[in-house]
C-alpha cells in the first residue's frame, strides 16, 4: 500500500531517492497513526493476538533437557560425559596454577601450585623471547600488579579457565569456518546461527546451560565459548577465502592429498587473518569473566562482584584492572607470537623451554621449605583500594550537584520524550516502515526478511519493551557517535593522539562494566540515565577504533591528488577523506549498536525497564522460555540494524567504486 | 496438561513419603558417619550474611568428617544445581526475595525444604536518621503524606521517589502505596549493589532517599536509619480487602517478617543422613549474625577469622546440632 505509493512516485537516483525513501518511512507511520484512530489494533498490537511461543519454547527445552535420547542414550548424558572431559584440563589447570592437589595415597601429602615467583619470571622470560623487551616490560608489570596487588590467586583461577575455553572456542570456530569454506550450504545455515550466538544474551541461555552441564567452572566454560567463538568462524572464513588461487593451484600440481592442502597449505597461507580471530577470542573470553563467575567460576569476576556488592569500589577496581591487565597482556603475546619479524631479547634459542621449566620449577620444589615462595606473603601486598573509596566519597559530595544538574535537563528535555514518542509509535506503522526501508535498501529478500523479524517481537508480545530497548540503545549509539566519530578524526590525524585513544578504549572495553555502573549508579542514581552512562562507555570503542582504521585506509594517492587540486586541509577531510571512509564509519557504528545491545543485560542490574530486563527476570524465575523469547528479540533487533546498515553501505561502497 | 499435573502431584507424594521414611531409617542408622567421603556441596552467594552462614555449617561438616566443597553460585541460578544435585546445599533462601523459586523447586521433587535457619529477614521501607528533620512525624508512614516534595526528584514530580528491591523481589510496593494513597512513585534498582550504591551515595551527601532494606545486612549497621512504621502486618492483609484501614483494598500494611530457610538435593539425604539432619539443626538468631557481619563488613576483618572465633567461642551451640553417634 504505502509501499506502492512510494514506488510509484519514485523517480532518479541520488538524493532525490533518499528523499523518497525518507517520505514513504514517514508516510507509513503517519498513516498507522491516523488509522489507529479507529482501529486499535492498528496502533497497539492486541493481547489476544499474542502466540504462547515462550510456552512452546519452554515445552520443547523440557523435552530436551529431561526427556530427549538418541538410540537410548540421553541427549543429557551424552552432554554430561562432554561435561566431564572439559572438567579434566579444567580442575587440572586450576589445581597447578592455583590451588596444588592432595596425591591420592593418604598421608596429607601435597603437590604444591605452581610458586608465583617461578611463574612470573618464566612469563617475563617468554615475553622477551616472542617479544623483545616492550613485550617484557608489559608482562613484568601485569605478573607484578597480580602479585603486589593481592590478585594472584584468583587470577590464576580465572587464567586456567580462559585456558581452557579460548582453545576449544578456537578449535571449535576453526573447524566451523573450515566447513563453511567448503560447504557454501553449510555457511548459509551457519550464519544466522553465528548472529544468534552473538547477540542472544547470554543470561537467555544460562539456565539450558546449567542443566545440561551441571553447575561449576565447566557450564562457565562452555557460556564462555558460545560467546566468544563466533569471530573465530567468521574470521576463518574470510581469511581461508583470501588465500590467492594460485597457492592453492601450486599445492594441487605438486600432489596434495586433501589433508595436506587444508593443514599444511591452507590453513598456514591464511595465519595472519586468522590472529584476528585468536585475539577476538581472547578479549570476548575475558569480557565473560563477571558472568562466568557467576555459575562458579570463581577467580577475578567474583572477586569484582562481591566487592562491588559490599560497595568497596576500590577492591573492584583493582580486581578489574586485573582482568584488563591479563586481556591486553595475553592480546600482545598472540600479536607478538605470530609477527615474526619484531626484535627479540638475545636469550639461548636451544633448550628455551628447558630453560622455562627449570625457572617454574626451582621455585616451586624451594617453596615446600620456604613459604613466601609458594604464596605471595601478604607483608608485600598493597592496595590502593581505600584511595578509590575516598575519590568516589568526594566526587559525590562535591560534584554531585552540577552533575545532578545536566542529567535532570538531558532527562526532562531529551530521554523522556523521546521514549513516550517511541512508545506511542503504531506497531504497524513502525514495521510497515522498515518494510519501506528495507526494500529501497536492498530489495525483497531484504525486505521480507526483516518484516518477519520486527513481526516476531510483536507477536510475542515484546512489542513495548522492544521499543524501550531501542529509545535506550539507540540514544546510547547516538551520544556514542557524538563522542566516537570525532575522537576518530582525531586520532587518525595524530599518531600521539591514536595512541592515547588506543590504550583508553582497549581498556574501556576489557574492564567489566560492572566496576564503572556501581559509581555512575552513585553519581546519577537507579535509572535510564545510569543505563545510558554505562552503554555509552561500553559501546564507545568501535566508533572511535572504525573511524580512525576508515580514515587511516584512505589511500594515500587520493589524498596526494586532493592537495594537487588545491584543497585546502578542511576541504581534504570533509569532502574526501571522510566521504571516503563513510563505509568503515558506519561498520563501526554497526558495532557499537551490536555492543549497546550487548550491555542491555549489564545494565537490567540497575533497574532498566526493557528486554534485558526481560531476559533477567526470566533467569530469576528460571523460566527458560521467556527467558529465551526475549534473548532473541534482543537478537532481532541486533539483526535488522545490522541487516540496513549492512544494505546501506554495500550500496554505498558499490557508488563510490570501492567494492 | 492436566494428567501430567496429577502425575507429578503423585510423584510429589511419593517423594514425600519415601523422604519420611528414609527419614526414619536415617534416625536410625545415623549411628555412623561420615558414611562417604563424598564431597558436600555448598554454595556460596555473593553477601557476606550467607558466606557466614556457609563457612559455620561447612565447619560443623569438616568436623563430623565430611569432605566440603565450596561452590560459588549465584542466587538465583544455584537451584538449577540444586535441582540436578551439581550442588548439595544453600543456606539462605529468604522468605522475599526467592520464595517463588524455592516452592518451585521443592514441589518438583527435587530439592528438599530444609527448615528456617531461625533469622528473621526484616524488610521494609527505610530512610537515613537526619530526614526526621525534613519530614517531622517520621518515622509514622502517615508523614509520608505531607513529605512527597521532600522525595521528589525531576521525573517522578510531583510525586516522592521511592527506592524499590528489583522487580522480582515482590515487596508490593505499587500495592502499598495505592492501598495506603501515599503520593510515591516507585522505582525498582535492579540488583542489591544498585540499591546499596544510591542508598550509600545520598547518605554522604545527606540527601533525601527513602528505599527498600533489609536486615540482617551491613547498611543499616553502617548507616544510622529507621523504618517507616506502616500499619502491623496481620493475617488476612494481603488477600482479604476489608481487612485494615483501607476497606477496600489488600496491602494496607506493612511487611511480614519473613523466614530465611536452608535448602538441599533431594537425592543427598540417602548419600549423607546425618550430614542432613544436622544442617535441618543449624540454628542462628538475628543479633548473633549482625555482630558478625559487622565485624566482617564495617571493622573489617577477614570472614574466616571472624567464623572461627565464633566457632570456638559457641562449640556447645554447634555440637548439639549433630546427632549423637
Amino acid at each position: 500500500m504505502n509501499e506502492a505509493v512510494a514506488e510509484r512516485t519514485g523517480a532518479g537516483g541520488g538524493l532525490s531517492r533518499t528523499a523518497v525513501t525518507v517520505a514513504a518511512v514517514v508516510l507509513a507511520l503517519f498513516v498507522a497513526d491516523r488509522l489507529a484512530g479507529w482501529l486499535p489494533w492498528v496502533g497497539v498490537y492486541p493481547g489476544s493476538w499474542e502466540l504462547p511461543v515462550s510456552d512452546w519454547v519452554s515445552g520443547v527445552m523440557e523435552w530436551l533437557l529431561q526427556d530427549a535420547a538418541i538410540g537410548g542414550i540421553g541427549f543429557r548424558s551424552v552432554v554430561r560425559s562432554l561435561a566431564t572431559l572439559l572438567s579434566v584440563p579444567l580442575e587440572a589447570g586450576t589445581l597447578v596454577l592455583a590451588k596444588g592437589f592432595e596425591l591420592p595415597f593418604g598421608g596429607g601429602m601435597t603437590l604444591p601450585a605452581l610458586s608465583w615467583l617461578g611463574v612470573a619470571a618464566a612469563l617475563v622470560l617468554f615475553g622477551a623471547r616472542v617479544g623483545g623487551r616492550r613485550l617484557a616490560t608489559l608482562l613484568f608489570f601485569t605478573v607484578a600488579y597480580l602479585a603486589f596487588f593481592g590478585q594472584w590467586q584468583s587470577a590464576m583461577t580465572t587464567i586456567a579457565s580462559i585456558l581452557v575455553a579460548v582453545p576449544v572456542g578456537l578449535v571449535l570456530g576453526l573447524l566451523l569456518g573450515l566447513a563453511a569454506y567448503r560447504h557454501p550450504a553449510f555457511e548459509r545455515v551457519l550464519r544466522p546461527v553465528l548472529d544468534l550466538m552473538q547477540t542472544v544474551p547470554i543470561f537467555a541461555y544460562l539456565v539450558p546451560v546449567l542443566v545440561l552441564f551441571g553447575f561449576g567452572p565447566v557450564a562457565a566454560v562452555v557460556a564462555t565459548v558460545i560467546y566468544a567463538m563466533p569471530p573465530m568462524a567468521r574470521v576463518t572464513i574470510v581469511a581461508l577465502r583470501g588465500v590467492s588461487e594460485e597457492i592453492l593451484e601450486f599445492a594441487r600440481m605438486s600432489g596434495c592429498t586433501r589433508r595436506q592442502l587444508t593443514w599444511r597449505v591452507l590453513v598456514p597461507a591464511a595465519r595472519q587473518g586468522l590472529m584476528v580471530g585468536v585475539n577476538q577470542v581472547i578479549m570476548l573470553s575475558l569480557n565473560m569473566v563477571i558472568i562466568a563467575s557467576m555459575i562458579g567460576a570463581g577467580g577475578l569476576g567474583y572477586d569484582v562482584l562481591r566487592a562491588l556488592r559490599r560497595l568497596q569500589i576500590g577492591d573492584g577496581l583493582e580486581a578489574g584492572v586485573a582482568i584488563t591487565l591479563i586481556a591486553i597482556a595475553t592480546e600482545r603475546l598472540g600479536r607478538a607470537l605470530t609477527d615474526g619479524t619484531r626484535s627479540r631479547a638475545r636469550l639461548p634459542r636451544r633448550h628455551f623451554g628447558l630453560l622455562l621449566a627449570a625457572v617454574v620449577a626451582l621455585p616451586t620444589i624451594a617453596g615446600v621449605f620456604w613459604s613466601p615462595l609458594a604464596g605471595v606473603p601478604d607483608a608485600l601486598t598493597v592496595s590502593t583500594a581505600e584511595y578509590w573509596g575516598r575519590l568516589v566519597a568526594w566526587v559525590n559530595t562535591e560534584l554531585y550537584g552540577p552533575l545532578n544538574g545536566a542529567k535532570s535537563v538531558l532527562l526532562v528535555y531529551v530521554l523522556i520524550p523521546f521514549k513516550r514518542a517511541l512508545v506511542a509509535l503504531p506497531w504497524t506503522g513502525v514495521v510497515a516502515a522498515l518494510a519501506v526501508l528495507s526494500h529501497r535498501l536492498g530489495g525483497w529478500r531484504l525486505a521480507a526478511g526483516v518484516t518477519a523479524l520486527a513481526l516476531f517481537i510483536a507477536v510475542t508480545g515484546n512489542w513495548e519493551k522492544a521499543m524501550i530497548t531501542v529509545y535506550l540503545c539507540g540514544i546510547s549509539v547516538a551520544i556514542a557517535a557524538l563522542i566516537g566519530i570525532p575522537l576518530g578524526i582525531w586520532s587518525a590525524a595524530s599518531d600521539r593522539v591514536h595512541r592515547v585513544t588506543t590504550t583508553v578504549v582497549d581498556t574501556l572495553q576489557t574492564l567489566p562494566s560492572f566496576v564503572y555502573l556501581i559509581p555512575v549508579v552513585m553519581l546519577f542514581q537507579v535509572g535510564d540515565f545510569s543505563a545510558m552512562v554505562a552503554i555509552v562507555l561500553y559501546a564507545l570503542a568501535p566508533a572511535v577504533r572504525y573511524t580512525d582504521h576508515g580514515i587511516r585506509g584512505v589511500p594515500a594517492e587520493t589524498i596526494e591528488a586532493a592537495r594537487m587540486c588545491g584543497c585546502t586541509r578542511g576541504q581534504i577531510r570533509w569532502r574526501v577523506q571522510l566521504p571516503l571512509a563513510l563505509p568503515e564509519i558506519m561498520l563501526g557504528l554497526n558495532q557499537t549498536i551490536m555492543m549497546a545491545l550487548s550491555m542491555l543485560v549489564i545494565t537490567a542490574l540497575v533497574g532498566t525497564r526493557d528486554l534485558g530486563q526481560e531476559v533477567y527476570i526470566a533467569l530469576t524465575r528460571a523460566d527458560i522460555g521467556a527467558g529465551l523469547v526475549a534473548g532473541l528479540c534482543v537478537a532481532f533487533i541486533a539483526m535488522i540494524a545490522d541487516r540496513l546498515i549492512g544494505a546501506w553501505v554495500a550500496r554505498r561502497r558499490a557508488a563510490l567504486g570501492l567494492a | 496438561m492436566q494428567l501430567r499435573n496429577w502425575i507429578r502431584n503423585c510423584g510429589f507424594l511419593w517423594a514425600v513419603g519415601a523422604t519420611v521414611a528414609l527419614g526414619a531409617a536415617g534416625a536410625a542408622s545415623a549411628a555412623d558417619f561420615p558414611e562417604t567421603d563424598k564431597p558436600i556441596r555448598l554454595t556460596l552467594n555473593d553477601w557476606t550474611g550467607q558466606n557466614v552462614s556457609t563457612r559455620i555449617m561447612g565447619g560443623v561438616l569438616e568436623e563430623m568428617g565430611y569432605e566440603v566443597d565450596y561452590v560459588q553460585a549465584d542466587y538465583m541460578a544455584q537451584f538449577t544445581g540444586l535441582k540436578s544435585g551439581d550442588l548439595t546445599v544453600a543456606m539462605e533462601i529468604w522468605e522475599t526475595t526467592a520464595k517463588d523459586l524455592m516452592e518451585e523447586a521443592v514441589a518438583g521433587g527435587k530439592v528438599l525444604d530444609m527448615g528456617e535457619t531461625g533469622m528473621r529477614a526484616v524488610e521494609d521501607w527505610w530512610y537515613p536518621k537526619y530526614m526526621e528533620e525534613r519530614c517531622p512525624g517520621l518515622p509514622d508512614w502517615e508523614a509520608l503524606k505531607d513529605c512527597a516534595d521532600v522525595f521528589a526528584t525531576p521525573t517522578t514530580q510531583p510525586k516522592g521517589r521511592y527506592l524499590g528491591g528489583a522487580v522480582t523481589w515482590d515487596g508490593h510496593a505499587e500495592e502499598r502505596i495505592e492501598a495506603l494513597d501515599l503520593p510515591f512513585e516507585v522505582v525498582h534498582s535492579g540488583t542489591e549493589a544498585a540499591l546499596m550504591a544510591e542508598i550509600q551515595s545520598a547518605y554522604q551527601r545527606k540527601a533525601p532517599i527513602l528505599a527498600w532494606l533489609w536486615t540482617p545486612h551491613w547498611a543499616p549497621q553502617q548507616f544510622e536509619g529507621e523504618w517507616v512504621r506502616f500499619p502491623k502486618y496481620g493475617d488476612g492483609c494481603y488477600d482479604d480487602p476489608s481487612w485494615g484501614i483501607n476497606p477496600d483494598a489488600t496491602y494496607d500494611c506493612g511487611n511480614p517478617r519473613g523466614w530465611i530457610k536452608k535448602v538441599a538435593w533431594a537425592g543427598g539425604e540417602d548419600v549423607w543422613p546425618a550430614a542432613y539432619t544436622a544442617i535441618r539443626n543449624f540454628h542462628i538468631e538475628n543479633d548473633e549474625m549482625g555482630r558478625m557481619i559487622g565485624a566482617i563488613d564495617v571493622d573489617g576483618r577477614p570472614l574466616q577469622t571472624v567464623v572461627d572465633k565464633w566457632m570456638a567461642e559457641n562449640e556447645d551451640t554447634w555440637r548439639s546440632w549433630i546427632p549423637a553417634k
